[in-house]
């Protein structure tokens, strides 16, 4: 990030944050670098910025593809690197119609499902490879998020054309499909005055190519929308246009939000995942582990997915051991399946069910960090029993006794079944382990002080709570109780409190040779024979040599900018993914400035600053033969090598639910018709017809009016998340005392509004209160001939602690992005009026008053496909009239 | 190592502040003193995250100020008091940040609000000294904050609206400390010798001395040194006297993830600062200067001095600080004078009456 010319920051609030990241966007700027901030509201990170360019909330797909037609009908691309890296010059099937030609719809699109057949959107030749087929099944499993490692398949033979000029090229039909995307449309939708739009794609464009690079950076301002993944594919767009991938100072930066939340997902926290990417099997799919095992790696396919066999054995070895051997698929049948959804939104509405007995919460406080804060605390209060460890008395764990809830009457302490089991858990300080952060590196934490009184840490409760389980199945024939008793589950302990060696399970994700112990130092070292046990295969060398390298801890000014000796990254210690892209393709730095990695043709291998991202020994000039698969079958010029065609994907074919382009749809909640299509939002997103869920109304349906303002949340620097570890700590809680709510001097004179006063915001889910912060950081904007007001507040604040106030994350309702199922929490419409908000029953009134006046029934949904926008039906061309 | 006891000669009878500006652990009685330390604050790089402030109370034990909403801007701290020895000031502006096309041109805004929102915090604070989240001084401190944030006809440059509403805003954070004055007027007034000039010639309190007169709230230019009211005694920024004494960095610098507070020998750190005004203004930064590194000034120069993006009285700080015992040696030798004048008369009278 340092070594960027311009630094672009949208969905994310960097500076409060990620502080401590910040620093090497100042390091940047320091150096010259021009860095851009586009966000709703002016905050710390736009105080420190370059320019700032304010924008209404859901809009940012219109901004970015406005950029692409800025690159594309300017002629700006980085032309050679464009050529060669990435699926520009590939023919797409006749029968794809793109949204533009649709009123919003791409075709292939199923009513029935609301969701996509992907035929039509393959390459031309291909159309029967779509792989998924019915993408209604993948959006149950948030089947995207496997792809956070790899592309979804694609054939290797493809047709071309070098010139760019055929019009079915992904290049033509790119420029075609963001044409209307201009500066004046991006007043119109976004709010952003064009001249500021213009300084940022010329800043953007003019710091790139061979000499300059520049980095995106966003975090879940991007990520909390109904299509949050299409916001991520079109800045990744814009960088692979631009050459910005795989080379020092370019990059889509991804922020994660916590301590090792990057590590959550590798070894994963996720019910659709297994630890590096392997997507958790389903029952009908899946049957045994060779169908699960082609399903992942595709055995025609190039790339280093082709070893997925032997990652899945290793896995499984890992897990079961002994019992684990190929002669019984590694003991397959004894891994959970997937049947459907078993997304955390899902269970909460299970729970209000009644389907859902127990729960365990673990670093996690969803009665004030999960949206629709009231379905959370109903759900939780229908269990048997429920699980929480936390360093605090959290709200999920006092929600029966003194939630909101309780007030209104709609949870009675007395009758309230959940048992709820509090145990306090250790903090980060009083426990080892590691730490993987944004940049995939592992850094090695070592123990400070031993946890107070009954505080233990996570790895101690499960593997104890393991152990206590297996005594009690011991001697069972049960077949039901083998996957638990044949796990291997002797890690050593030490201590009084027999806390097991955090550095055991370090060694045994890295993964061992089960004959000799030695700890493998490379994936690459995996087989699917029963001779190595992986824990995560991505993470293999973490324990090379036997030797913690993620305790590593060279100062930075013993070694070169790299660091390659500062903790450990995966894949390999590798500091950067696809570096093979800093070279060209005859594998020569594309510049001096900018050289990295770059191969070395009197030693016959990839040599420069990194670990190469690329075999180290094939030459740029290799070319696979005839019939090549897996790692054997990528060329010498195709980098991006997880990919199944080794390119950077412009345009994906499959993989994505909701299009094989970015298209503007406005968001779940919006008080604005979307001014580009008929199709008012995305047609795919996850609904659930739920009477705890609500979604007020948006154009063109009726009632709109009643929630006029678009509302966002998100953090302050003072807090942490749900502010369980922030709100109870004193030096913390008094830098940010209290529930406010921002407003612009406009909105505040308008809704009448004073400083310091109290409001309330309305939805059709909730009605919370809040102090009111007047501030010229937030501007009415100017949208489509209209004046759009956005309102800001933190969603730090809940009941407990020693600072207290109403929570934000109660406004939502509960809509998901069809590709990884999160939620839309970044944008709703609201009310808001003076004062405080009614109390006790009253409360409920209030929200039932407007849902009444918004025409809400309960449990109905919107309609997914915007009545009048033509469907082109899977299979058939189009039927039905446009009627833009 | 210095003995601390070879101080205690040359800080009486005069004040210490008349001793010079050269070197002031030397000029206090230190031999062999280290070279003297220092913070130098860079607002233009602080993202006002408030580390700083958490990381000083966490070493130094400091309570809590308070759990008050203020609504000035993000700063709920108020103000350097005896429970808050770093603090984080938060200045809005509706005035261009120097940078491209305004931001806001073309969308529908009307007036600022900064300057009322803050003038309407500030009339709701409980003016009581150091209670919870409270600046120091009473009612009259509550109003002065509201002249510095820029009351209308009150306010100090930079912070009037524009006529043509606002199009464009700036956002000032900077991370205020004690100063650790050349010439300190607490130092010179305390009675007991709790304040006293360590080696690295900053300006520390010992807590086991301190009797609170408190001479020394009234002494300090700057408004820094505070009585904490449920002890009496007043307490201000160490410097991490116990940090630096064992070669470690004050946890305020060392907790600042962009290194605008930055720790080290005063010499170096000026010329650092120096250097970085020059390449703001050459990068269009013309407002940017220098706060409290001249050791000419009235103080004698600062041992914590800033980097500004504006005018002093925006961040809350004089214009011109001067000590405030600096006429205390003319003082002294008129007073030595008129005593010696009244014996020379007493005498005289006595000495004619035997006639």
């Amino acid at each position: 990030m340092a070594n960027a010319d311009v630094i672009v920051i949208q969905g994310s609030n960097m500076a409060e944050a990620h502080p401590v990241g910040f620093q090497w966007v100042m390091e940047a700027k320091r150096r010259g670098a021009k860095v851009f901030h586009v966000d709703p509201r002016f905050t710390r990170t736009s105080a420190v910025a370059d320019a700032y360019l304010p924008i209404r909330a859901g809009t940012d797909i219109a901004l970015l593809g406005a950029v692409v037609n800025h690159i594309l009908s300017n002629g700006l691309d980085f032309r050679e690197y464009v050529l060669a890296y990435t699926n520009a010059a590939t023919i797409v099937s006749d029968d794809f119609v793109d949204a533009e030609d649709a009123d919003g719809l791409f075709s292939g699109f199923d009513p029935a499902t609301a969701s996509y057949v992907q035929d039509s959107w393959q390459y031309a030749g291909h159309e029967r490879d779509s792989g998924s087929g019915h993408t209604g099944e993948e959006r149950e499993t948030a089947a995207g998020l496997r792809h956070e490692s790899h592309g979804a398949p694609v054939s290797q033979q493809v047709r071309r054309d070098e010139t760019l000029q055929h019009p079915r090229c992904v290049y033509q039909i790119l420029k075609r499909h963001f044409a209307r995307y201009t500066p004046e449309m991006v007043e119109r939708v976004c709010g952003v005055p064009g001249e500021k739009f213009l300084e940022l794609a010329r800043a953007w464009t003019e710091n790139s190519g061979r000499e300059r690079t520049g980095c995106l950076i966003y975090s879940v301002g991007w990520t909390q929308h109904t299509v949050g993944v299409q916001y991520i594919r079109t800045g990744a767009i814009i960088q692979l246009l631009l050459g910005n991938m795989g080379r020092p100072g370019g990059g889509v930066m991804a922020l994660r939000g916590h301590a090792s939340i990057q590590g959550s997902t590798d070894i994963p926290t996720l019910f659709n995942l297994l630890p590096g990417y392997l997507p958790m099997p389903h029952h009908a799919r899946h049957p045994d582990f060779d169908a699960w095992v082609d399903s992942i790696r595709h055995p025609s396919q190039k790339g280093f997915w082709g070893g997925a066999r032997a990652y899945a054995a290793s896995l499984l070895k890992a897990y079961w051991g002994d019992a684990a051997t190929p002669d019984n698929d590694f003991c397959y049948g004894h891994l959970p399946r997937l049947t459907g959804d078993h997304g955390t939104y899902q269970q909460v509405l299970n729970m209000i069910d009644g389907k859902v007995k127990g729960y365990f919460l673990l670093g996690q406080n969803p009665a004030v960090g999960s949206a629709h804060g009231r379905a959370q605390r109903l759900g939780m209060a229908n269990l048997d029993w429920l699980v929480v460890r936390d360093l605090f008395m959290i709200e999920s764990a006092t929600f029966w006794q003194r939630g909101p809830e309780v007030a209104t009457g709609e949870i009675v302490p007395e009758q309230c079944a959940t048992e709820v089991f509090f145990l306090p858990a250790a903090s980060h300080v009083e426990k080892e382990g590691t730490f993987t952060q944004t940049q995939r590196l592992l850094q090695w934490r070592e123990k400070a002080v031993d946890p107070p009184g009954d505080a233990r840490s996570e790895l101690w409760f499960f593997y104890h709570l393991g152990r206590r389980i297996r005594e009690k199945l011991a001697g069972s024939t049960l077949p039901r109780d083998r996957a638990l008793l044949d796990l291997t589950w002797d890690y050593p302990t030490h201590g009084r409190h027999a806390e097991p060696d955090a550095e055991a399970v370090l060694r045994e994700i890295n993964g061992y040779d089960t004959l000799s112990g030695r700890p493998l130092s490379a994936f690459t070292e995996a087989r699917d024979d029963g001779t190595t046990a992986i824990g995560c295969w991505i993470y293999t060398g973490v324990y090379a040599d036997g030797v913690n390298q993620a305790a590593r801890r060279r100062p930075g000014h013993e070694q070169d900018w790299v660091a390659a000796e500062w903790g450990w990254a995966w894949p390999a210690n590798r500091r950067m993914l696809y570096n093979r892209a800093s070279a060209d393709p005859q594998g020569r730095p594309w510049s001096e400035r900018k050289r990295y990695v770059w191969w070395d043709a009197e030693a016959g291998r990839w040599t420069g600053r990194d670990v190469p991202d690329f075999e180290v020994t094939k030459p740029p000039s290799y070319r696979p033969p005839e019939g090549a698969t897996g790692p054997a079958a990528l060329a010498g010029d195709d980098p991006f090598i997880m990919q199944s065609d080794g390119k950077g994907w412009l345009y994906a074919p499959s993989g994505v639910l909701d299009g094989p382009l970015p298209t503007h749809y406005e968001p779940a909640e919006s008080p604005v018709r979307n001014p580009l299509y008929g199709q008012q939002a995305n047609p795919t997103r996850k609904m659930y017809a739920h009477p705890v869920n609500s979604t007020n109304p948006s154009p063109p349906q009726q009632h709109d009016e009643v929630f006029p303002y678009v509302f966002t949340v998100s953090r302050l620097t003072e807090h942490h998340t749900a502010g369980g570890m922030s709100r109870t700590v004193a030096p913390l809680a008094e830098l940010q005392p209290e529930m406010f709510v921002e407003v612009s001097p406009e909105l505040a004179a308008l809704a009448g509004l004073t400083h310091l006063g109290w409001a309330h915001l309305i939805t059709a889910r909730a009605a919370i209160e809040a102090r009111v912060l007047v501030t010229d950081r937030l501007v009415p904007l100017s949208v489509d001939g209209r004046v759009i007001h956005q309102l800001w507040l933190p969603y730090h604040f809940g009941f407990e602690g020693l600072v207290t106030g109403d929570s934000a994350n109660d406004l939502f309702g509960i809509t998901l992005d069809p590709n990884v199922l999160i939620q839309e929490s970044k944008i709703g419409t609201c009310d808001v009026r003076p004062g405080r908000r009614p109390t006790g029953a009253a409360l409920r009134d209030l929200v039932q008053d407007y849902r009444t006046r918004a025409g809400i029934v309960p449990g109905a949904l919107p309609p997914a496909v915007t009545p009048g926008v033509p469907v082109v039906r899977p299979g058939s061309t189009e039927d039905g009239e446009g009627n833009r | 190592m210095a003995d601390p006891g070879d101080r205690a000669a040359a800080s009486a009878p005069l004040p210490v502040s008349a001793a010079g500006t050269a070197d002031p652990a030397t000029a206090a009685g230190w031999v062999d003193a280290p070279p003297r330390m220092g913070f130098f604050t860079d607002t233009s790089v602080c993202i006002g995250c408030k580390a700083c402030e958490v990381a000083c109370k966490e070493w130094n034990g400091v309570p809590t100020a308070g759990l008050d909403l203020l609504g000035m801007s993000y700063d709920n701290t108020g103000a350097l008091t005896a429970n808050s020895w770093r603090h984080v000031a938060f200045v809005e502006q509706p005035r261009p940040g120097g940078h491209g096309p305004a931001p806001f041109a073309g969308n529908p805004t009307g007036d600022p609000a900064s300057a009322a929102s803050a003038a309407r915090s500030a009339g709701t604070t409980n003016p009581t000294g150091t209670e919870p989240g409270v600046l120091p001084g009473g009612p009259s401190a509550a109003a002065r904050m509201t002249e510095f944030l820029g009351m209308p006809a009150a306010g100090p440059p930079g912070r009037t609206g524009s006529a043509e509403g606002r199009s464009d805003f700036r956002w000032l954070m900077m991370s205020d400390v004690c100063k650790h004055c050349t010439r300190a007027g607490c130092l010179d007034v305390c009675p007991t010798g709790a304040l006293f000039r360590t080696e690295f010639g900053t300006v520390v309190v010992q807590e086991d001395i301190c009797n609170g007169c408190g001479y020394c709230v009234s002494a300090c230019p700057y408004g820094v040194i505070d009585r904490r009211v449920d002890d009496g005694r007043v307490w201000k920024c160490t410097l991490c006297y116990d940090r630096i004494g064992a070669g470690l960095t004050p946890a305020c610098a060392q907790a600042c993830p962009t290194e605008s507070i930055q720790y080290g020998p005063l010499d170096e750190l000026r010329e650092r600062a120096a250097a970085r005004v020059a390449t703001l203004r050459e990068r269009g930064e013309p407002q940017a200067r220098l706060y409290g590194h001249d050791p000419d000034d009235g103080v004698g120069g600062d041992g914590a001095f800033f980097l500004l993006l504006d005018e002093p009285e925006v961040y809350g700080l004089p214009p011109d600080p001067q000590v405030t015992t600096r006429d205390l040696p003319a003082m002294w030798r008129r007073a030595g004078l008129a005593a010696l004048a009244m014996t020379a008369a007493a005498v005289g009278a006595f000495l004619g009456g035997r006639r």
